[in-house]
């Protein structure tokens, strides 16, 4: 079957500067796609792209399976939420909203119709005769997020949709756009440098960089399955190390870890040879940290070298005997401070095999 | 998407030549044989000649630089003060009027301030015997009142956008009210000073209604006499005056293009310097 | 708060020197213009009389303002010589505002400063530059000339083209001589747009022109009236203009005022045009500043 949005090999230059190098994507009708990444990876060029303000220097955009190549942004039926929401400051709300509808071929009555609806979807009805600078910072983002739903796209597109929101909104905000996605069944298409929005906001996350697209997948496979470096750094938090393949044991894999001076054991990946240099990547939340040495299994000895207090939890950092750090997160489950590991306090790590990130050097 | 669509290139494309066709060809014509000004009879730089050594327009030009000089510096100095009286005395007795007539003169035509002015110095000379003599003195005083006004809103802006801070952080380490004056306030609005006294010298050289009112016999300033040359039609050597002028002028203004330029990138980084290391 | 003026010295001198100066040299000298346009005109030096055998308040020279065809039509000739130039800049000036604020930089910089450039100059000189162009013999008259004859009919041909010396030559100095007054304030309104609202329009599914008429437009509404108040306003009172290339037979406002006071040494009925004059520049400026008011409150 067609999928809904197919990028096929899409490049971007700018002069000689290349922004966006071959992407290919599909995407499903009905999805929260996130293109994820740093500044300047390449993630708004796309989207700008897909909305029809940039042309690909090469490959073609496919949506419903029509090649929007020659389509100009007024035409396309994609919309966008802009991340400055972009609201028309001489308008009020009503008018930012229906603006879209204006040059739709509707009757008055069907646009008052639309208006009340979108007025409604995102709770703002009694705001409508207010101007842009007359409302909250979270309601001008609900304006925005109404104004692009009102032509009822295809596809909308959200340029860092939370961004201009303090913490606590956006955590309302997050479930907010889910449950307007869900009952308008629009696809989505964020577009965010910020993790845990992604995380929590999407289906489907691709991670880009440097132009590139790095990894496609749900959110727990690109956290607990990180195919690069890169990946694994940019989700999470993780320690390194350089690694050597000892032995092949089905789908385990002994390394050699020179900073452990030991071996251990963790999920091996495809295409693994004995004598192969590999990265092993350690997630802080995935250690285990305790006095007893009669541990089995993957464990190495460190002293407690910094430690921060958050209340619920608390990061250690540890100093392995040579030299390296590692950081590892404790929940702290019971009150009281008499098990828990101090400051220059020797203690033993652990961790599970199958928690172990084995990663191409 | 295009942002730059071809009619708008077609419009800037017209507009300059609009602006710069008319002195373009007054500088080719300055360079003109023929005496009939807008008939081309050959190169030659006889005018420029005739123009130096015409006494008459040397002495015109040096009265008006004089008068020029002098109103723009007393102008800058009134009109800064205004300037201040309005932005940092929040409540003082007669604001309002006060405000009235630092704006009025903005929007008053040329001939009523010209023609109020002389009533004004006629009178004045019938009731206490001064000016005997209109001429540099009543010129003068008549140029600093209508271009202190163009000095007040330009350094009013700057200050209005000053952070007012600044000032409060020098009280609060100790310096005395004409310290802060001194050591803050006109160190930062003094380009907005040096802008306000060239606008105020560029008003004082080139006007003619308000100077024609107020002058009186044997004091001619440079527009007055090409005002009194240009009635009688074109004539070549004023085509010449004109062509110093728009070099002299165009000149100026890349020079202090570039070492503004430069001053404001030096500024920007300065800013930027302070900002990073509050951070 | 309490500022470095907190001492009453320093306050007294810095509010009282301006004030003064504009009270003594601006105030009362227009003062007295009202006061003479309620005088009466006698033979005495100077040309009014107050009391004695003259009425104190006479309004006969406002009376004689609105019966004379003379004043109401030179009124007539200003405004709307003033109103088609300040279109006219419009016409010219926004599209080439908007014009600057698309270019690179660099060219903004340096077409900015040619802008400005001319202002810099002499405003007679720029006056005079365009007698050059129109004057009978001129390379740019002979032009027209030649396009002209070329275009209609042999008995419709002219040796020269008539364009000194009447209110097209007026309007047409006047806008060369005020365009930089419109361009500057539009320029300034219109840079400090978004230009991702404009996206956002387009997105939204407008068409270019549609952008223009529902976005770009209506927030560029002040810098429209400020170059309109900048350009109209100076060019109703224009002298100079109107003096050495206007219609002798149908003066401008200006013209007639300088002329009753000077030639025809009718001090009460120049003061009074004045004032009539400066009442109709005040409609304008109250706009203006009902504008101004709306646009702070935002």
């Amino acid at each position: 079957m067609e999928p809904f949005l197919r990028i096929e090999g899409v490049s971007k230059f700018f002069g000689q500067f290349q922004a966006v190098k071959d992407v290919s994507l599909t995407i499903a009708k009905g999805e929260i796609f996130s293109l994820l990444g740093g500044s300047g990876c390449g993630k708004t060029t796309l989207l700008r792209m897909l909305a029809g303000f940039e042309t690909p220097s090469a490959g073609r955009i496919f949506l419903d399976g029509e090649d929007l190549a020659d389509v100009p942004a007024y035409a396309r039926p994609i919309h966008m939420m802009f991340q400055s929401y972009a609201l028309f400051p001489h308008m009020t709300v009503a008018k930012n909203i229906s603006y879209g509808l204006k040059y739709e071929n509707m009757t008055p009555a069907q646009r008052k119709d639309r208006l009340r609806e979108m007025l409604d979807l995102v709770q703002l009805t009694p705001y409508a005769d207010r101007k842009p600078h007359q409302i909250s910072g979270g309601q001008r983002q609900r304006v925005a997020l109404a104004r692009a739903l009102a032509r009822q796209p295809k596809l909308l597109l959200l340029d860092e949709p939370l961004a201009a929101l303090d913490k606590k909104l956006r955590e309302h905000t997050q479930f907010e756009l889910m449950s307007i996605q869900a009952r308008t069944g629009v696809t989505f298409i964020v577009v965010t440098h910020d993790q845990e929005e992604a995380m929590t906001l999407s289906d489907r996350i691709a991670v880009m960089d440097k132009g590139s697209v790095q990894q496609i997948g749900s959110p727990t496979a690109i956290y607990e399955y990180p195919n690069s470096r890169f990946v694994a750094g940019f989700i999470g938090s993780i320690t390194t190390f350089a690694a050597t393949v000892a032995a092949l044991n089905g789908d385990q894999v002994r390394l050699h870890v020179a900073d452990f001076g030991a071996e251990i054991t963790a999920r091996a990946i495809e295409n693994l040879n004995v004598g192969q240099e590999v990265v092993l990547a350690l997630r802080p939340e995935k250690l285990h940290i305790s006095h007893d040495c009669t541990l089995e299994g993957n464990v190495i000895a460190g002293q407690v070298k910094d430690l921060a207090y958050f209340g619920k939890d608390s990061l250690y950092r540890i100093v392995l005997p040579s030299g390296a750090l590692v950081s590892a997160h404790m929940v702290n489950a019971s009150r009281g401070s008499g098990t828990r590991a101090d400051w220059d306090d020797n203690v033993f790590l652990s961790f599970d095999p199958a928690s172990a990130i084995v990663l191409p050097a | 998407m295009n942002r730059r669509p071809m009619f708008l290139v077609c419009v800037l494309v017209f507009g300059f030549a609009f602006f710069y066709i008319p002195i373009l060809s007054m500088m080719v014509y300055s360079f003109n044989a023929s005496r009939l000004a807008t008939v081309w009879g050959g190169f030659s730089v006889k005018w420029y000649i005739s123009l130096f050594s015409n006494e008459q327009i040397v002495a015109a030009f040096w009265l008006s630089l004089k008068i020029a000089f002098i109103s723009a510096t007393f102008a800058t100095i009134l009109g800064t003060m205004a300037a201040i009286a309005l932005v940092r005395f929040p409540k003082f007795r007669g604001r309002t009027l006060f405000s009235g007539l630092v704006n009025a003169p903005l929007i008053m035509p040329e001939v009523i301030t010209g023609i109020s002015a002389l009533i004004f110095f006629i009178l004045l000379a019938k009731l206490v015997g001064w000016p005997a003599q209109r001429g540099f003195a009543t010129i003068t005083l008549a140029h600093i009142t209508f271009s202190m006004v163009f000095v007040t809103t330009i350094v009013q802006s700057r200050l209005q956008q000053s952070d007012r801070a600044i000032e409060e952080a020098a009280m609060d380490l100790g310096a005395k009210p004409w310290q802060v004056l001194w050591d803050i306030t006109l160190p930062v609005i003094s380009p907005a000073i040096l802008s306000g006294w060239l606008l105020a010298f560029t008003i004082s050289l080139d006007d003619v209604v308000i100077t024609s009112f107020t002058t009186g016999p044997g004091n001619t300033t440079l527009p007055l006499l090409i005002w009194s040359k240009v009635k009688l039609g074109v004539t070549p050597d004023v085509n010449a005056l004109a062509t110093i002028t728009v070099l002299v002028v165009g000149l100026g203004v890349i020079v202090a293009g570039i070492v503004m330029g430069r001053a404001d990138r030096r500024r920007e980084l300065d800013a930027q310097m302070a900002y990073r290391d509050n951070k | 708060m309490i500022g470095w003026f907190h001492r009453r010295g320093w306050s007294d001198i810095i509010i009282a020197l301006p004030y003064l100066w504009l009270v003594v040299l601006f105030l009362i000298p227009f003062a007295i213009v009202v006061g003479i346009s309620l005088s009466t005109r006698t033979v005495t030096a100077p040309p009014i009389g107050f009391g004695g055998d003259n009425p104190w308040v006479s309004l006969s020279s406002y009376a004689r303002l609105f019966q004379d065809d003379l004043y109401l039509r030179a009124f007539f000739t200003s405004i709307t010589n003033a109103f088609v130039a300040m279109i006219l800049c419009l016409a010219i000036g926004y599209p080439m505002a908007l014009g600057l604020t698309r270019v690179s930089r660099n060219w903004r910089n340096i077409l900015l400063m040619l802008v400005i450039l001319p202002f810099w100059t002499s405003f007679l000189l720029r006056v005079y530059a365009w007698m050059g162009l129109m004057s009978k013999n001129s390379w740019f008259n002979e032009m027209l000339r030649d396009s002209w004859n070329f275009l209609v009919p042999v008995n419709w041909a002219v040796t020269f083209v008539p364009m000194m010396y009447s209110n097209f030559a007026v309007v047409l100095v006047m806008v060369y001589t005020y365009l930089p007054f419109m361009i500057l304030p539009l320029f300034a309104s219109l840079e400090r747009l978004d230009p991702v609202l404009d996206e956002a329009a387009f997105d939204l599914g407008s068409r270019p022109w549609q952008v223009f008429v529902d976005i770009t437009l209506p927030q560029s509404i002040p810098g429209i009236i400020a170059g309109g108040l900048l350009v109209f306003i100076p060019a109703a009172g224009e002298l100079v203009i109107p003096s050495l290339v206007g219609d002798t037979r149908a003066p401008m406002i200006g013209r007639v005022i300088s002329d009753t006071f000077s030639s025809a040494r009718d001090w009460p009925m120049a003061a009074a045009v004045a004032v009539v004059l400066l009442l109709l520049m005040v409609v304008p400026m109250m706009v203006y500043s009902h504008y101004q008011a709306k646009g702070g409150a935002r």
